[in-house]
């Protein structure tokens, strides 16, 4: 009985504990000691980095340099300065990034977009997406540099394809649309969380964190300063909803907070590490690719129930939309950092306009990093 | 096993024990009701007298009321769905009114009034139950420790969800009524508030919350131990030799060089819970309202370190950033 009681005492915290992930953990120091600032990961839960499809065939400078599409077809408006070599190349390769030949989507291989009878049509709707997504490409590779390619990194062939996003599929997987409203009345309202959302992380935040930080142009900054102002304005209300989209960003990229921030004051920039640069691009790129190409196809996309291929928008109307995780899939580079744009010199579009500034001041020494840390401080 | 005294090793039965005679303007008590045998293995085995008086029945009814009106929101936030309301009970919430509302009284129920009126009647309760703690204590001849130590509590309470939202001009500050969702607003308010940890007065809450922990720890590991002596027979042991009361004396003094006392040890163990509510109720109140980072409040009074910055410059503040 005695013995009993101490196998008891010993079984059941231990099954208490069930509930936690146990074994060894990946550990990263990137920051002082003391500060908490380590990366953490599970490698059993670890996402798997995606295989890239190997090229249609190799593309030589003869076959770039060949006849442009725009004098062998008709109908060719992004891709027409291309040459006919390398657009058929193309064509090839987003045929088996997004709805390859004999998968079980409907219409598979070119009849996905085009109709066989006169490939020039644009009466499949599906063909007109595909080329706002081929415009949507070009300028994410030319206007967002800063997102991948910050820290001094290699920018040569830093980029997406149709593929980052899409692997396989006619939709990529990770998507979103805006939820639908909570009724006037208290019944079936959840004020727009407190539900167990995969989409923050099972807490009860707010679980559409993307219409008004992806979509909308809502600031994300609710931290402070010193002393109360004018212009301290976030509430905790705003807080949540903020923090609820970096537990989508975490999630979407397999990262802990400190990935990112310096968690002793989430706010500042001066601690926080270069990554967070980076995100900070990415969220006006995704805005910038929900609005500008995914929203503005309009009525091009099929009412729910209509389409030839299933639906393509969210239960409130609206086009399924890109976040964080529609093409980081749980990894912190997408495809592992593998630069495929190589492959596919049509999809890095027009170079900007003019060049972004640098993200990241070039490694001043801490006294001089204090005095120009200053200097930047924004006004209010 | 048998001198570790996890439960009460003696109860005592006999005549059930209706305790003093009641004053005049008091009104009547239930039971005593018999007795427990489990109840004596954690406590005394008697159940009953129980005193309710109108204060503890006005204290149960507004209480009442209030548990009501959460778990009425709740339930139909799910439709009224019983297994729902189960699956979800940790997530679900009863929230404050939103920031446009700002501190009135004049919130439509299903856009946070519902949560003003539960918030009044779970402080009408609260207070009515502090004012029983306080009459009954007197009455038994006492001193008021225990309402003045609950009053601190309540402090903190108040602090929380209504001086604060009170000083701030929006009940939206306050705390939603829910499991997960009082933790969630805990995290926002210290990333919104530059980490509530540099707050001193947080600081000086958490020394006080784990010092009552470690004198609660050694305050009964030492009387457990005496148990074998007539230990908790505390006061009528101090003045003798050898008694269990000098033992345990003998033994701080001998491991840490001095002890508290018996009276003293229980002074010890009340200062250190009443400060723990009294100084975070005053960090709560002084965030947002005095201080409004934290952080950046601490790294300027020499209460954080600055550690080298990253280099790192805020891209919003670069010409030509996008919005």
């Amino acid at each position: 009985m005695k013995t009993l009681n101490k196998l008891v005492a010993i079984v059941l915290p231990a099954l208490l504990l069930a509930g936690c992930e146990l074994g060894y953990k990946e550990q990263e120091q990137v920051g002082p000691r003391g500060t908490a600032l380590v990366l953490i990961a599970d490698p059993d839960t670890k996402a798997k980095v995606g295989e890239v499809p190997a090229p249609p065939y190799e593309l030589t400078p003869e076959m770039i340099g060949g006849e442009k599409a725009s004098t062998a077809y008709q109908n060719v408006p992004v891709l027409g300065n291309v040459s006919v070599d390398e657009f058929n190349y193309l064509m090839l390769a987003m045929t088996t990034w997004i709805a390859p030949d004999g998968s079980n989507v409907k219409d598979a291989g070119c009849t996905y977009c085009h109709n066989p009878e006169n490939m020039a049509s644009d009466e499949k709707y599906t063909k007109v997406v595909a080329r706002k997504m081929l415009q949507m490409t070009q300028n994410i590779n030319a206007s967002w540099k800063p997102h991948f390619a910050g820290q001094g990194a290699d920018q040569e062939n830093a980029g997406v394809t149709c593929w980052t996003c899409h692997r396989g599929n006619p939709v990529p997987v990770n998507n979103w649309s805006t939820a639908v409203p909570d009724p006037g009345t208290i019944t079936g309202n959840k004020r727009g969380g407190n539900t167990p959302a995969k989409t923050v992380a099972y807490a009860s935040l707010a679980y559409d964190p993307f219409t008004d930080y992806l979509a909308g142009k809502e600031s994300i900054r609710v931290g402070g300063k010193e002393f109360p102002s004018a212009a301290s304005y976030g509430s905790i209300q705003q807080t949540e909803k903020t923090y609820g989209l970096m537990m989508h960003m975490s999630q979407g990229l397999g990262v802990n907070c400190s990935y990112c921030h310096n968690s002793n004051n989430f706010a500042k920039w001066e601690d926080s590490r270069p990554q967070r640069v980076n995100a900070w691009y990415g969220i006006r790129m995704v805005r910038d690719t929900n609005n500008n190409y995914i929203t503005a196809l309009g009525d091009v996309w099929p009412a729910n129930g209509k389409g030839a291929y299933g639906n393509r928008r969210g239960p409130h109307g609206d086009p399924l939309k890109v976040n964080c995780a529609t093409c980081h899939q749980g990894v912190n580079k997408p495809l592992g950092g593998y630069k495929m744009l190589k492959d596919y010199p049509a999809l890095k579009g027009a170079a900007p306009v003019a060049a972004p500034a640098p993200v990241v001041a070039a490694a001043p020494a801490p006294a001089e990093t204090a005095a120009a840390a200053e200097a930047v401080k924004p006004a209010a | 096993m048998a001198y570790q005294n996890i439960f009460t090793q003696v109860q005592l039965r006999g005549e059930l024990e209706a305790g003093v005679p009641l004053g005049p303007h008091n009104d009547e008590r239930f039971g005593p009701f018999g007795t427990s045998w489990l109840m004596g293995k954690l406590g005394g085995a008697q159940f009953g007298p129980v005193y309710l008086g109108k204060l503890g029945i006005a204290s149960l009814l507004t209480g009442f009321i209030a548990i009501e009106i959460m778990g009425l929101n709740m339930a139909a936030s799910v439709n009224w769905d019983p297994i729902q309301f189960v699956r979800q009970f940790f997530w679900l919430a009863l929230e404050p009114p939103a920031a446009k509302y700002g501190f009135t009284v004049g919130v439509p129920l299903n856009e946070g009034g519902w949560w003003i009126a539960a918030g009044f009647f779970l402080t009408a309760s609260i207070l009515l139950w502090w004012a029983r703690t306080y009459v009954r204590a007197k009455e038994l001849g006492m001193g008021t420790h225990v309402a003045w130590a609950f009053g601190s509590a309540i402090w903190l309470y108040l602090v929380l969800g209504f001086i604060r939202p009170m000083m701030m001009g929006s009940w939206a500050e306050a705390v939603p009524f829910g499991i997960f969702p009082h933790l969630d607003w805990t995290a926002a308010f210290s990333i919104r508030y530059g980490n509530l940890f540099y707050n001193p007065f947080h600081a000086l809450s958490i020394a006080f919350l784990y010092g009552s922990v470690l004198l609660f720890a050694m305050h009964g590991a030492t009387i457990l131990a005496v148990g074998r002596y007539g230990g908790e027979r505390e006061i009528e042991q101090i003045t003798d030799r050898g008694t269990a009361s000098e033992r345990a004396a003998l033994f701080w003094r001998w491991t840490m060089g001095w002890n508290a006392t018996m009276e003293s040890i229980h002074r010890w163990a009340w200062w250190f819970a009443v400060l723990t509510t009294l100084t975070g109720g005053i960090g709560i109140l002084l965030t947002g309202t005095v201080v409004d980072n934290w952080f950046l409040w601490a790294v300027d009074h020499g209460f954080a370190r600055e550690y080298p910055a990253t280099g790192v410059v805020d891209p919003a503040t670069l010409p030509g950033a996008p919005q």
